[in-house]
């Protein structure tokens, strides 16, 4: 009940028991209680049986980035960057499977060209960092290139630590902030 | 910021600035049982009455009030000065020409009294008189006289804050200077850093750079005009050259690597640096005026960070050549790599005391931060001055006696800002900036 009918009922209360206070006194005269009749048995009504309905899961709709795109090669790679141990430069297992989607990629696309740049966590210092980055972002190309890409395609940069993709100070956070960002330029026609 | 063109900052430090030092009457330098021995961590502060300077014009009461509370706080932030409450004084001068009542001084137990007069020579010429009073010994320790434009009366505070500083010290003082800095604003994930300058306490900070918003670790040429940093102009990290003065921007050299971690040689002629090359960052040095480049390291680790020592023989430098970095030390021409620094932890960004005796850097262990210094002679004597989760960069003060860092908090939210901390490990306090900053470089005495 909300507040508004609350207040209707109570308003209305108060006018009966004020009506009831101003009225003359009378003498009431009951009349007996009627004899109450037997109440029917309820008449159950049966539904009709459930239909069975035909349940088929509805592939999703290929909606995946045009191909030769930057987003492609994210898409086809699997992961534009590849992350890194606290203060090293050497790559992972999963790290070279990466990097070997993206090689075959940096193939089919071969008029494409590559931004990697190297990132380090915050736990150290701004130009030893830079130099970290600098680094990782060249075993990366070392990597790439031992794959059959082209060096001529490939640029590095480092960032040190001044590129976080995850703003926490814990490990997880780390993490992930110490990686190699591919990143594709797309040229002509692909 | 104000938006002050490079131009008339230029100006204004550069070329305004008329400054006569005119001593009106320096006594016989018999008040050594003043002088207070800064060496120790826990010298006690000197008791400085700063009245408000005298003015006789309605135009510079207002500087004439600004600039007793600068010097006061100038000398507050040292350390070694406890400037007593100007509610304590009894006397009140009306002219600093004569001598002021000793025993008024006495009584409230200050060492000395500074007393200045502001004369308003011109619509654009300030004069600016003071004097130094041992009050113990009943007698004028300094006095100088000053001239400059009106909106120029900080740096004739400053200055008198380094001459009094000087007086009791012994030591030359580090108040009329700038810090250079990068101002950061925005979450950490998404942060703008851009070229600020300053003065020393926190005045006068603006911008020096439009739409740079990657530049890190700017330094000071020793003449305090020239300034270099860190920028990605091109897309990757390169050295630059600015001139404070004239506006002129340079990229150095036309390396198609990258370049980082500059400094300028003690002469100013000299840039060391280090370049990038198959990933692996070695030490360089580019002789400005022939803009020829000597490669001094070889090495297959990473070789950054170098420092000049004073007299531009040696250079301190990050290597970690030896599996973690760690502090090397060489000479100027690449000779005689000798490791110094032997703790447990990492070892980064060193930068040599203008003394030459010290050398301050970074230590990170433990997972914690810290600035310290050591022998440069030995190794030695390390101390270490500051803890937290990231202390880094130190700079050090044109006396060699003060050094500021950037101390960054923890976390998403964590945001930069710059701290000094004095040799000795003691008065660490956070310096005034307008915002988030970080990557300080302190100038030179200006000139």
């Amino acid at each position: 009940m909300n507040r508004k009918m609350k207040f209707a009922v109570i308003s209305m209360m108060v006018v009966a028991v004020s009506a009831c206070a101003s009225a003359p006194k009378e003498i009431v005269q009951q009349e007996p209680e009627p004899v109450q009749e037997q109440i029917p048995a309820p008449v159950v009504t049966v539904p009709a049986p459930v239909a069975p309905v035909e349940q088929v899961i509805v592939q999703a709709a290929p909606t995946g980035p045009a191909a030769g795109s930057a987003d492609h090669f994210k898409y086809v790679s699997g992961e534009d960057r590849v992350y890194f141990a606290y203060n090293s430069y050497d790559l992972s297992t999963t790290a070279r499977d990466t990097l070997r989607r993206q090689a075959q990629w940096l193939g089919n696309y071969s008029t494409s060209i590559l931004v990697i740049g190297g990132n380090a966590d915050e736990r150290g210092t701004r130009e030893y960092n830079l130099a970290l980055g600098a680094r990782r972002a060249d075993s990366v190309k070392a990597f790439l290139v031992s794959q059959g890409v082209a060096p001529a395609r490939i640029t590095t940069v480092s960032y040190g630590k001044e590129r976080p993709i995850d703003g926490g100070s814990n490990e997880s956070s780390w993490a992930l902030n110490r990686n190699a960002h591919s990143a594709v330029l797309v040229g002509g026609e692909g | 910021m104000a938006q002050k063109t490079l131009k008339d900052w230029g100006r204004k430090w550069g070329y305004v600035v008329v400054v006569l030092f005119a001593v009106i009457n320096l006594s016989s330098p018999a008040f050594a049982q003043l002088e207070i021995d800064i060496t120790k961590g826990n010298a006690k502060a000197t008791p400085v009455a700063i009245p408000d300077f005298l003015s006789a014009h309605p135009q510079t009461n207002q500087i004439a009030r600004d600039m007793a509370k600068v010097i006061s706080d100038d000398l507050e932030r040292s350390g070694l000065f406890d400037v007593l409450d100007q509610a304590l004084y009894i006397e009140k001068q009306t002219d600093i020409n004569y001598q002021p009542r000793f025993s008024d001084w006495r009584l409230i137990n200050a060492r000395v009294l500074v007393s200045g007069r502001v004369v308003r020579e011109s619509a654009d010429r300030l004069k600016v008189e003071f004097r130094l009073w041992d009050i113990y010994g009943g007698k004028q320790l300094d006095g100088l006289r000053f001239a400059t434009t009106p909106d120029n009366w900080r740096r004739i505070a400053h200055k008198i804050s380094d001459a009094i500083y000087k007086r009791i010290t012994g030591e030359g003082g580090y108040f009329d200077t700038r810090i250079v800095y990068i101002a950061e604003n925005g979450p950490k994930v998404n942060r703008r850093k851009r070229l600020a300058i300053m003065d020393q306490d926190g005045a006068n900070s603006q911008y020096l750079l439009a739409g740079a918003d990657l530049v890190l670790t700017p330094r000071f040429s020793p003449s305090a005009q020239k300034i270099t940093y860190l920028s990605w102009e091109t897309g990757v990290s390169q050295v630059y050259l600015l001139d404070i003065e004239t506006g002129r921007r340079e990229l150095l050299g036309n390396f198609p690597n990258m370049t980082l971690a500059p400094r300028f040689s003690p002469d100013g002629k000299k840039l060391i640096f280090s370049m990038v090359k198959k990933g692996n960052s070695d030490v360089y040095v580019m002789d400005l005026t022939s803009k020829s480049t000597q490669r001094l390291t070889t090495n297959s680790g990473i070789d950054i960070s170098p420092s000049f020592s004073p007299d531009g023989k040696r250079i301190v430098f990050t290597s970690d050549r030896g599996g973690s970095p760690q502090l090397y030390i060489m000479a100027a021409n690449g000779a005689n790599v000798k490791r110094i620094s032997f703790g447990k932890g990492r070892y980064t960004a060193p930068n040599w005391s203008p003394r030459g005796d010290l050398i301050a850097f970074t230590k990170s262990t433990k997972g914690r931060f810290h600035i310290g210094v050591l022998n440069a002679k030995d190794g030695k004597g390390e101390r270490l001055l500051t803890d937290s989760y990231l202390d880094e960069g130190p700079t050090w003060s044109p006396n060699g006696r003060v050094i500021l860092f950037t101390r960054e908090t923890r976390g998403a939210q964590g945001r930069s800002a710059v701290w000094s901390v004095d040799l000795t490990g003691a008065n660490l306090r956070k310096v005034a900036t307008p915002g988030s900053a970080s990557d300080p470089a302190w100038s030179p005495i200006l000139p």
